[in-house]
C-alpha cells in the first residue's frame, strides 16, 4: 500500500538533512508503528508524506499504490486516501467544525468524481461516527479544534479520520497528552477502522499506545533512518530498556 | 488663522458651479453650512486627517471618469422584503421606487419636502455641524450646503420591513450628492439597507438620531464597480438605553472613504460599526471612526477587516474618545488587514484618549498573511488550496460580518463575500 524507498529529505531553507534513506513499506490490513527518539524525523516523514512545504526531498520516493505521492498537492494525496492525524492539530477560528468536516469531505469525493454528500446525509454520517468518539454536538459546532482540550483534540482527529475513510493512515504521536480514558476512546476508534484494505501507520514515542493498538510490525527510528525493524515485542523492548541499547546495538 | 490659499482656491472651484437652494426649511442650514465649509476649507493632502488618503479626486470640481459596471448577478437584497427607493446616478427613480408609504414610518424626499416647517428641520446638517469637532469633516459640510436629493425617515414604530435604498450608476462621470436624516423615536425599531455604487463619484451624509430605547440596524453595500469613488458620513447621536449597529460591505472601488461619527449622549446606549472590505489592485479602503463615550455605561465596538491584494491599500483611522464622568465605558476596537500578498498594505492609527477612571477600553490593529499551517492542516483533508484560502478568508472577516444581527442579512453577505473571493483567487 505505502511504499517508502531511500527517502532523503532535507530542510528547504536551511543546508540540514533530516530523513537519510528511510526504507519502509506499508501492506493493505496491518499496522505499522515507528518508534524513536525524539528529534529522530518521526513527523518529518508523516510531513513529507502528506505534503507539507518547508522539505526538499533530495533522493528516493513514495508511492501509495501506484501513486507516486510526492508530485501531488497535499489535497491530492488526501483525495488519493492518504491521512494524517496531526502530532499538534491545528487550531482555525472562524471555521466551524462541521463546515470544515463537510467542505474536505464533499472536495474529496468530488476530486474522486463521486457525488457530494447532501446536508442531512452528511449530519447522519457525523452524528453516527461522533458518538462512537463520544464527541458532543457542541464540539461539532466549535471551530475547528478551538478551545479543545489536547484529548478533544485528538479524538477530533480520529473523527475526520473516519468520517474521510482514507486508505492509508499516519497517526503522528497521536497518544500524547492523552489521559487513560482519551487513550482508550482513541484506541478504539483506530481499532474501529482497522480493515483488510487499510493501512495504518502509528508513530509512537512511547509504548503505551501500542497496547491498545496492536502492531503487526514495529520499527525504529534514529537519525533519519530506520534502524531496526521486529515483531510487537521489539516496541515491548523499548518500553523495558529504553533507545539506547537498541542503537548502541545498530551502531 | 487664515485659511492657507490653496484651501481658499480649492473650495471657490469646487463651489463655483454650484447652486444654493435658497427657499423651504433646508435654506438656513445649508447657508450655514457653506459659511462653515469656506472657513474650514475642503481637505487638502497635507491635513493630518488626510495622511493615508489623498482627497484630491474627491475634493477637484469634476468626477473623475468612472466605468459603470455590470454584475452578471442580481443586486444584493433583491430577494428581501423591503421598501425600495431607488436613486440612479444620484437622481430618485419613481418607476424603479416602491410607493414612500409604510406604517409606522414617515419618508420624504430631501428635493419634495419645500415646506417652510419639517420634522427634520432641526436635524438637517446639525449633527453634522456638531461632528466637526475636534476634527473637521469639509466634504460633509459640502454635502449639508450642496445634496440634491435624499430621504428623510421618521420611525414613530416598528415598520414591517426595512427601507432600502439602492444606487445606481449609469453615466460616466456622474457626481451624486444626497443627504439622509433619519429619526427614531423612542422605544422604535428600524432597518435601513443601502447598496449600490451610486455615482462615478458619490458623497453621502447620512445623520441619524436614535432616541431612548430605539433601535437601529443599518447594512449597506457598496456595489461591485471597481472604478468609482465614495466619500461617505454616518453622523449619529444616541439616546439613553438605544442600540446603533452599522455594517458596511466594501467589495471594489478605486477610492472609498468611509467616515463614522457617533455621539452616545445618553445612560446605556450600545453603539457597533463593523466593515468588512475586500479590494484587488486599484483600491484604496479608507474606513475612519470616531466614538464619543458621553454617559454612563455606554458600550462601543469597532470591529473593521480589510482583504487586500495585488497592491490594494487599506487605511483605518479610529477614536474612542471617553470624556469626562463617562464611567463604566466598555470600548472596543479592532483593525485587522489580511495581506494576500507583499505588494499591498495596511495603515492603521488606533486611538484611545480617556477621561475618566473606571473604564474598560480595548484596542488592536494587525496586518498579516494567511496562516500557513492552517492552510496545510486544510488541505491535507482535502480542501484545495484556492477552496482553503477563502475558507481562510472567510473566516478572518467572520468578527465583523457577525456584528450584524438579523441571520438573513448575514447570509447574504457572506455569499457576495464568497462570491468575490471566488472571483479573485490566485
Ligand atoms: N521546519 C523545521 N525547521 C527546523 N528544524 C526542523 C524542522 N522540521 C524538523 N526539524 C528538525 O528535524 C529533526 C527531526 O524532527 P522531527 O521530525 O520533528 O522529529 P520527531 O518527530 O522524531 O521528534 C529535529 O532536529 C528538528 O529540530
Ligand atoms: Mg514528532
Amino acid at each position: 500500500m505505502l511504499n517508502i524507498k531511500n527517502l532523503h529529505v532535507k530542510l528547504e531553507e536551511e543546508d540540514k538533512q533530516i530523513l537519510k534513506g528511510v526504507d519502509l513499506s506499508v501492506e493493505a490490513g496491518k499496522v505499522h508503528a515507528i518508534m524513536g527518539p525524539n528529534g529522530s524525523g518521526k513527523s518529518t516523514l508523516s510531513y513529507v508524506l502528506s505534503g507539507r512545504e518547508g522539505y526538499e526531498v533530495t533522493d528516493g520516493t513514495a508511492h501509495l499504490g501506484d501513486v507516486d505521492l510526492l508530485e501531488l498537492e497535499p489535497e491530492e494525496r488526501s483525495a488519493e486516501g492518504l491521512f494524517l492525524a496531526f502530532q499538534y492539530p491545528v487550531e482555525i477560528p472562524g471555521v466551524g467544525n462541521m463546515t470544515f468536516m463537510r467542505t474536505a469531505l464533499n472536495a474529496q469525493r468530488k476530486a474522486r468524481d463521486e457525488e457530494e454528500l447532501s446536508a442531512a446525509d452528511f449530519l447522519k454520517l457525523v452524528r453516527a461516527r461522533a458518538k462512537d468518539l463520544k464527541i458532543d454536538a457542541d464540539m461539532l459546532k466549535r471551530p475547528v479544534n478551538v478551545g479543545f482540550s489536547g484529548g478533544e483534540k485528538k479524538r477530533n482527529e480520529i473523527l475526520q479520520m473516519a468520517i474521510l475513510e482514507p486508505k492509508m493512515c499516519i497517526l503522528d504521536e497521536t497518544d500524547s497528552g492523552l489521559d487513560v480514558d482519551a487513550m482508550k476512546l482513541v484506541s478504539e476508534g483506530v481499532n474501529a477502522l482497522r480493515d483488510t484494505g487499510r493501512g495504518f501507520l502509528v508513530i509512537t514515542h512511547y509504548q503505551r499506545l501500542l497496547d491498545h493498538i496492536k502492531p503487526d510490525v514495529v520499527h525504529i527510528m534514529a537519525d533519519g533512518r530506520i534502524v531496526k525493524t521486529g515483531g510487537p515485542d521489539l516496541a515491548l523492548e523499548v518500553e523495558n530498556n529504553g533507545y539506547a541499547d537498541i542503537l548502541a546495538e545498530v551502531a | 488663522m487664515a485659511l492657507p490659499q490653496v484651501k481658499v482656491d480649492a473650495t471657490d472651484a469646487r463651489v463655483a458651479d454650484l447652486s444654493l437652494v435658497e427657499t423651504g426649511w433646508t435654506a438656513a442650514a445649508r447657508k450655514n453650512a457653506l459659511s462653515r465649509l469656506r472657513e474650514m476649507g475642503l481637505p487638502h493632502r497635507r491635513d493630518e486627517y488626510w495622511k493615508y488618503t489623498r482627497p484630491d479626486t474627491l475634493v477637484q470640481p469634476e468626477a473623475p471618469a468612472a466605468a459603470k459596471f455590470d454584475p452578471q448577478e442580481p443586486p444584493i437584497f433583491s430577494e428581501m422584503d423591503r421598501l425600495r427607493i431607488v436613486f440612479v446616478d444620484g437622481v430618485f427613480d419613481p418607476e424603479a421606487s416602491d410607493d414612500l408609504t409604510l406604517e409606522d414610518v414617515r419618508i420624504d424626499r430631501l428635493a419634495e419636502a419645500n415646506s417652510d416647517i419639517h420634522w427634520a428641520r432641526d436635524l438637517y446638517g446639525a449633527l453634522e455641524a456638531e461632528g466637526q469637532e475636534p476634527v473637521e469633516r469639509p466634504l460633509a459640510t459640502l454635502n449639508t450646503a450642496f445634496a440634491t436629493d435624499g430621504v428623510l425617515i421618521h420611525v414613530t414604530g416598528k415598520p414591517s420591513k426595512p427601507i432600502s435604498l439602492i444606487y445606481y450608476h449609469q453615466a460616466t462621470s456622474s457626481d451624486a450628492v444626497l443627504h439622509h436624516v433619519i429619526k427614531l423615536d423612542a422605544g422604535t425599531e428600524f432597518t435601513l439597507l443601502e447598496n449600490g455604487p451610486a455615482a462615478a463619484r458619490f458623497n453621502k451624509v447620512m445623520e441619524v438620531e436614535v432616541a431612548d430605547r430605539a433601535t437601529f440596524h443599518h447594512v449597506r453595500a457598496q456595489g461591485r464597480d471597481h472604478e468609482r469613488r465614495a466619500a461617505t458620513h454616518i453622523f449619529a447621536r444616541l439616546g439613553a438605553e438605544s442600540t446603533f449597529k452599522s455594517f458596511t460591505l466594501t467589495a471594489n472601488g478605486v477610492l472609498t472613504r468611509n467616515e463614522c461619527v457617533i455621539e452616545l449622549t445618553g445612560d446605556d446606549a450600545v453603539a457597533h460599526v463593523a466593515g468588512a472590505c475586500v479590494g484587488d489592485g486599484d483600491f484604496h479602503h479608507d474606513d475612519t471612526v470616531f466614538v464619543t463615550h458621553d454617559a454612563l455605561r455606554c458600550e462601543s465596538r469597532q470591529v473593521f477587516k480589510k482583504v487586500l491584494r495585488n497592491g490594494a491599500t487599506g487605511v483605518f483611522q479610529g477614536k474612542i474618545l471617553v470624556k469626562e464622568g463617562a464611567q463604566k465605558t466598555d470600548g472596543y476596537q479592532i483593525s485587522q488587514s489580511l495581506l494576500l500578498d507583499d505588494d499591498s498594505q495596511f495603515l492603521a492609527k488606533p486611538e484611545l484618549e480617556i477621561y475618566a477612571d473606571d473604564v474598560a477600553c480595548s484596542h488592536g490593529s494587525t496586518s498579516g498573511a494567511i496562516d500557513e499551517t492552517a492552510l496545510f492542516y486544510l488541505r491535507s483533508r482535502g480542501v484545495p488550496h484556492a477552496e482553503a484560502t477563502n475558507l481562510l478568508t472567510l473566516a478572518f472577516l467572520a468578527e465583523a460580518v457577525e456584528e450584524i444581527e438579523d441571520e438573513n442579512l448575514r447570509d447574504e453577505i457572506v455569499s457576495r463575500l464568497e462570491a468575490w473571493l471566488t472571483r479573485h483567487q490566485s
